[in-house]
Formats: C-alpha cells, sequence, structure tokens
C-alpha cells in the first residue's frame, strides 16, 4: 500500500507479467467496438496532455527563468526601490529556504522514524497503535493554513514565546522556529508512511536472526533493521523536504511578510533563527501580480531556483530507488 | 512481534526504556494533534456562539463583516461579531466540487491507461509525469495561473460583451472559478492517479483472465472487472483529493480573483469566468488582521470548518483503504 500523501516511487516493475492478461494472439482488435476505439483514444490524449502539461511547466519556467534571473540576484538581499532593476535580489529567500528545510527536516525525520519504529516493531497497546495510525492520517489531511494558524498560539504562548521575536512584550509569534516546527508536521506523515513501509518490508527471519544471537530488540532495530530501510528512510525524507520547502501558507503566516531576515538579539545564530525572515515560496507569493511587491520577472527567477530544487529532490529520490532495487532491498 | 523472541539474558531495562521512549514521541504527536483540535475550536468559539447557525448562512458582504469584526477589536469592548460565510463556502464548493469532477474522470483514464492499455515506453515517461506534477509547490502553480492562465481567460475566453453584461456587479478580468478550477484539478490529480493505479494493480489477475476468456475485450474487461473492483480505491483516492483541494489556500488565493462575490450558475455559463474566494484564502489574505480578538475568533472559526470538513474526508479515505486492505484487494 502506498502512502496516502506521497506519490509513489517508480513502479519497480512495470505490473508484474502474471497481471497482465494475455494480449496479442487471443484478441483479435474485431471485438473492439467503435466506443471501445475512443475511449482508448481517450486515454491517449489524457495521457499525452499530462506530459505536455508538464513539459509546458518545466520549458516556460526555463524560459523565463533563463531570461530572468541573474546569478547577482542569488547573492544580493531584496531592497526596497522603485523598479525591478533596484530592488536586488532574492538571497535572504535562497538562504530562508535552506534553513527552514534543514531545521523541518531535522525535527520531522527523528520523530517519524521513531514513531514508524514504534508502529512496526512495538505497537502495543494496540488500541493506541491504532490512534497513532490514524493521527498521522489526520496530519497528513490537515490543511497547512490551519496548522499555520495553530502555530500562531503555540509560538505566541509564553512558554514558547522566547523563540520567537518580541517587540515591547507583544509576542508575534514569527520566526524560524515557528516555521520550521510546523512545516516539520506537513513532512512528518511522509517519513512515517516511508519508512513503515520500509521496515514491514523485511522479513521476519531478519528479526529472529539477530535475536537469535541475542540482540535486544533495539540493538536488532538500530543494527538491522533501520540501515536495512535506510533507503526508504532517506525517501521519506526527501519527500518531506519537497513538501517543506514547497509550502506558502505556513511561510506566510509563521515567518512573515518581510523580504530579508530580521534577526533579533545578538546571539549567532539564535538571533537569525528567532527573528522573521522568508523564503522562495514567500518570495514568489509576494513577487508574483498578486502579491504586495508585484515583480513578477523576479518571480519568475525565484519560482526557477524553486523548482530546480524539487527537480532535484525528485531525481534523488529516483536514484536512491534504483539503487535499492539493484541492491535487492526495495521489496515491491 | 512475539514475546518468546526476546532474550532471556542481557541489559533488558534499555530495551524496556527505549520502548517506553518511543511510546511517549508516540503520546506527544498525539497529544499535539488534540491540542491543535481543541485549541482551533476554543479559540473559534467566540464566533460561532455569536451568530449560530447563520454562520453558514447567506448575508450581507463578507469583506464588510470582516471589516467590522477587524475595527471592532481595535476599538476594544464591543466586540462585533456578526459573520456570514455562505459566499466563501459556495465558493469552496463550486471550485472544489469541479476541480474534483475534472480530476476523477480524468485520473481515471490515465491510471486504467497506465496500469493497462499504456505501452511501455509511455508507461515509463508517464509515471515521473505524474510525480512530478505532484510535487511541484502550489506557489508556482499560482504564479503560472497569474502570469498565464488568468490572463489568457481574460484576454481571450470572455468576450467583451459578456464583460459589459455584468459591469455594473463585477469585473471579470481573467480570476476566475475556471481558473481555479483548471489548476486545481492538475494540482490534485496526480494524487488520485498514485491511488486509483494502487488499486488498478492489485485486481486479482484471475477475474481479468476469466472475463477475456469469454471473449471480452481488454477495454470492456477493465472497465466492468477491474475499475469497479478497484473501486475502495477510487473511493479513497477521490476523497483524499477532496480534502486536499478544500485546504488549498495559496493557488486559490492568486488565480480565484480573491473577492468574496458568489458566482451564481443560475446566470448561465459566464459564472465560471466570475471571480470568487474560497475559505481558505479568506485566511491567507486577513491573516494580518490577526491581532484583532474577534478577527482572530472569526479567522479560527473558518480554519476549524476547514479543519473539520478536510478530516472527515481523509478519514473517510483512511477507512476506504481499510476496506480495500479488508478485501484483499491490495497486493
Amino acid at each position: 500500500m502506498e502512502s496516502s500523501v506521497a506519490m509513489p516511487p517508480p513502479s519497480p516493475s512495470p505490473a508484474p507479467a502474471a497481471q497482465k492478461p494475455p494480449t496479442g494472439a487471443v484478441e483479435g482488435s474485431a471485438t473492439w467496438q467503435l466506443s471501445d476505439r475512443i475511449g482508448l483514444a481517450f486515454c491517449w490524449g489524457l495521457g499525452l496532455l499530462f506530459c505536455a502539461i508538464a513539459v509546458a511547466i518545466v520549458v516556460y519556467l526555463l524560459i523565463q527563468g533563463l531570461t530572468y534571473l541573474k546569478p547577482s540576484m542569488l547573492v544580493t538581499p531584496a531592497e526596497a526601490g522603485f523598479s525591478q532593476s533596484q530592488t536586488g535580489g532574492f538571497s535572504d529567500a535562497l538562504i530562508g529556504t535552506l534553513i527552514v528545510g534543514t531545521m523541518g527536516i531535522a525535527i520531522a525525520l527523528p520523530v517519524g522514524v521513531g514513531i514508524a519504529v514504534w508502529l512496526v516493531e512495538y505497537g502495543r497497546p494496540a488500541g493506541l497503535a491504532r490512534i497513532t495510525e490514524s493521527t498521522i492520517e489526520a496530519i497528513a489531511g490537515i490543511p497547512s493554513i490551519v496548522l499555520a494558524l495553530f502555530g500562531t498560539v503555540i509560538f505566541s504562548s509564553t512558554a514558547l514565546g522566547f523563540l520567537s521575536r518580541t517587540t515591547e512584550g507583544i509576542v508575534f509569534g514569527r520566526s524560524f522556529f515557528a516555521a520550521a516546527t510546523m512545516l516539520s508536521l506537513v513532512a512528518l506523515p511522509l517519513v512515517v508512511a516511508s519508512t513503515r513501509e520500509g521496515l514491514s518490508a523485511i522479513p521476519q527471519h531478519v528479526r529472529e536472526a539477530s535475536y537469535a544471537v541475542g540482540k535486544t530488540k533495539i540493538a536488532t532495530v538500530r543494527r538491522i533493521l533501520l540501515p536495512t530501510a535506510r533507503p526508504q528512510v532517506a525517501t521519506g525524507a526527501m519527500l518531506g523536504l519537497g513538501r517543506i520547502i514547497g509550502d506558502t501558507a505556513i511561510i506566510v503566516v509563521l515567518l512573515g511578510a518581510t523580504q530579508n531576515f530580521a534577526p533579533v538579539g545578538s546571539t549567532f545564530p539564535l538571533n537569525y533563527l528567532r527573528g522573521a525572515g522568508t523564503t522562495l515560496t514567500n518570495f514568489v507569493y509576494e513577487a508574483s501580480p498578486t502579491g504586495n511587491l508585484n515583480q513578477p520577472q523576479k518571480a519568475y527567477a525565484a519560482a526557477f531556483v524553486l523548482l530546480l530544487m524539487v527537480l532535484a529532490l525528485n531525481a534523488a529520490v529516483d536514484v536512491v530507488h534504483r539503487r535499492a532495487r539493484k541492491a535487492g532491498t526495495w521489496s515491491h | 512481534m512475539e514475546e518468546e523472541y526476546l532474550p532471556e539474558y542481557g541489559p533488558k531495562w534499555s530495551d524496556q526504556r527505549a520502548e517506553r521512549m518511543l511510546g511517549a514521541l508516540v503520546c506527544f504527536v498525539v497529544g499535539l494533534l488534540l491540542a491543535l483540535i481543541v485549541t482551533v475550536f476554543v479559540k473559534a468559539w467566540p464566533s460561532f456562539a455569536h451568530n449560530g447557525l447563520a454562520w453558514f448562512g447567506a448575508g450581507g458582504s463578507v469583506e464588510e463583516q470582516l471589516n467590522q469584526i477587524y475595527l471592532s477589536g481595535l476599538e476594544g469592548a464591543n466586540y462585533v461579531y456578526t459573520f456570514h460565510a455562505w459566499t466563501l463556502i459556495w465558493s469552496t464548493l463550486l471550485i472544489t466540487g469541479g476541480a474534483v469532477l475534472l480530476a476523477l474522470v480524468s485520473a481515471l483514464f490515465v491510471s486504467v491507461f497506465i496500469v493497462e492499455f499504456a505501452p511501455v515506453w509511455m508507461r515509463d515517461i508517464l509515471q515521473p509525469v505524474v510525480r512530478f506534477l505532484a510535487s511541484v509547490p502550489s506557489v508556482i502553480y499560482g504564479l503560472l495561473g497569474v502570469l498565464v492562465i488568468v490572463p489568457f481567460i481574460g484576454n481571450h475566453l470572455v468576450t467583451e460583451p459578456q464583460k459589459a453584461s455584468v459591469a455594473g456587479v463585477i469585473s471579470l478580468s481573467g480570476y476566475s472559478l475556471l481558473a481555479g478550477v483548471l489548476i486545481l484539478t492538475v494540482m490534485i490529480a496526480p494524487l488520485m492517479v498514485s491511488i486509483f493505479s494502487d488499486g488498478l494493480r492489485a485486481v486479482r489477475p484471475g477475474w481479468l483472465e476469466g472475463s477475456l476468456a469469454l471473449g471480452v475485450n481488454r477495454w470492456r474487461t477493465t472497465w466492468k472487472i477491474a475499475v469497479r473492483s478497484a473501486r475502495p480505491a477510487i473511493v479513497a483516492g477521490t476523497v483524499l483529493a477532496v480534502a486536499r483541494a478544500i485546504g488549498e489556500a495559496v493557488m486559490l488565493g492568486m488565480v480565484s480573483g480573491s473577492v468574496a462575490f458568489a458566482p451564481n450558475p443560475a446566470d448561465g455559463l459566464i459564472f465560471i469566468y466570475e471571480p470568487s474566494r474560497p475559505l481558505a484564502p479568506t485566511i491567507v489574505k486577513n491573516i494580518d488582521s490577526l491581532g484583532s480578538a474577534p478577527s482572530n475568533a472569526t479567522l479560527f472559526a473558518i480554519a476549524a470548518v476547514l479543519l473539520l470538513s478536510a478530516a472527515f474526508f481523509s478519514m473517510a479515505g483512511w477507512v476506504a483503504r481499510r476496506a480495500m486492505r479488508k478485501y484483499g484487494a491490495t497486493a
């Protein structure tokens, strides 16, 4: 079963041969009525349409990106200005995306792996296991804007307020800490689903062999099971990372609508993490014609960089799969 | 895991401690979700309490009401909560419904194509394409919508007489229901395709072979046997896509026009060119008014409605997929 939220990894073998209905000799095309043929043509049409949309998105952004993206944009922060030539670049947004991605996955990965290990290897009491399963499913279904609003509540509370910007005692609850924590919830279900899939694909006798030589359960998990499931854990992390860097709603609410870092205090790097900031998604959102900046050319450039990151992550997932399949550790 | 496989000797305490720690982690995440649900509803309560069921009803201008609510919060004691969200709910229903219908049809055909009919080379292209479409960030879809789709609709599809006919009410600039529905379809169809194809692949080959042996051609066999027995997967994929569509805030906020206006299908086909604004983008748009207490409650009330409906749909999808597993339909 694939996770509901993750796109499936590329199917290792295109449907096992046994499942394919016999073709060719069995069936003459004479049995295909006109309506069947039209239906098949419709299939082809939609399939080609999907490809065309994907190609159009990539090519269009490639052209716009190459036209408007200047290397200097990647190293200059945004500035106030009257025209698109005066407003600098989006280096703060780029760094912000990296920070948010790193922090988000640094939280989601251990928590997600921990939950998956508990679900597959322990899972007692059974009632709690069922509740946990539906919790993860529910978290996957929560709209990110709702997570963002929840974030404003917990990060402006007195207990966690110190993690965010404060002005004259008013806590805004906007900071890299706040955004990354909420974004880790977005990635969590993907990490859990993928890790779980990897762990449950490991045959039972592997565990038994480990117990037989006197390993404890947790030692088995750490030394045998998790290393074996590494490709799936990595896949989950990368899918989660893709979701984190692509999310906009949480960033707009919890990181603020500024286009620069707004450090708070003086301790590096805490001052940056406690302050508001921006990411590429936020930059694209604000720089689009419906945003506050309205600089479509820079929006295209930033969107191009963002798309490159997403494509790189997709490619990395593919590489992990191919390697794991070659090594025979990918089970389905 | 069976008890007897545990070793009789060795440092058992560390194993127990590990289990307890992982258990605590799990409880923490479960607790966090509960806290989220409780917080959202507690924060939303004043808005629901003041409006009752009229919250979901029609009446007055939503923009005006939101503004009044915000201003009353700045002034102090006499908070205004009057809010009738029907315009926003209607827009959500129209956009989600339209996109899910379109996506359902296209995803069904595409997954049938991927699983049964596509030649291997085509399948090898389509699968990465579907994954790619699912992983494009919504803000990129929004940007392309605003800069490509919206101007196209505004300049080429909407005719001048149509613009003139509603000139006094609303301006048809291309920010429209149609743009929102089309882009949302592209965003949710890949999710459906992935779940539908899983279901179709898991259909027992014997059933298909039986049908083929009776002389039914492959097309009919696929639709009458494979698609029907993959019905739980189709239900699951559809409801999960609905949950995703309801929560989409950023892209819809960019292309739907962001005007609280209720397009009326009774006006004829022109309604698909009319702008509107669903629930989720309303939160993003009014996020700066969070500081005003009544606005805060109102936004949380919208979030509560989103949370409830999204949770309902994803739980429904979960139940459907469990049913599917019980059938043994999945591999």
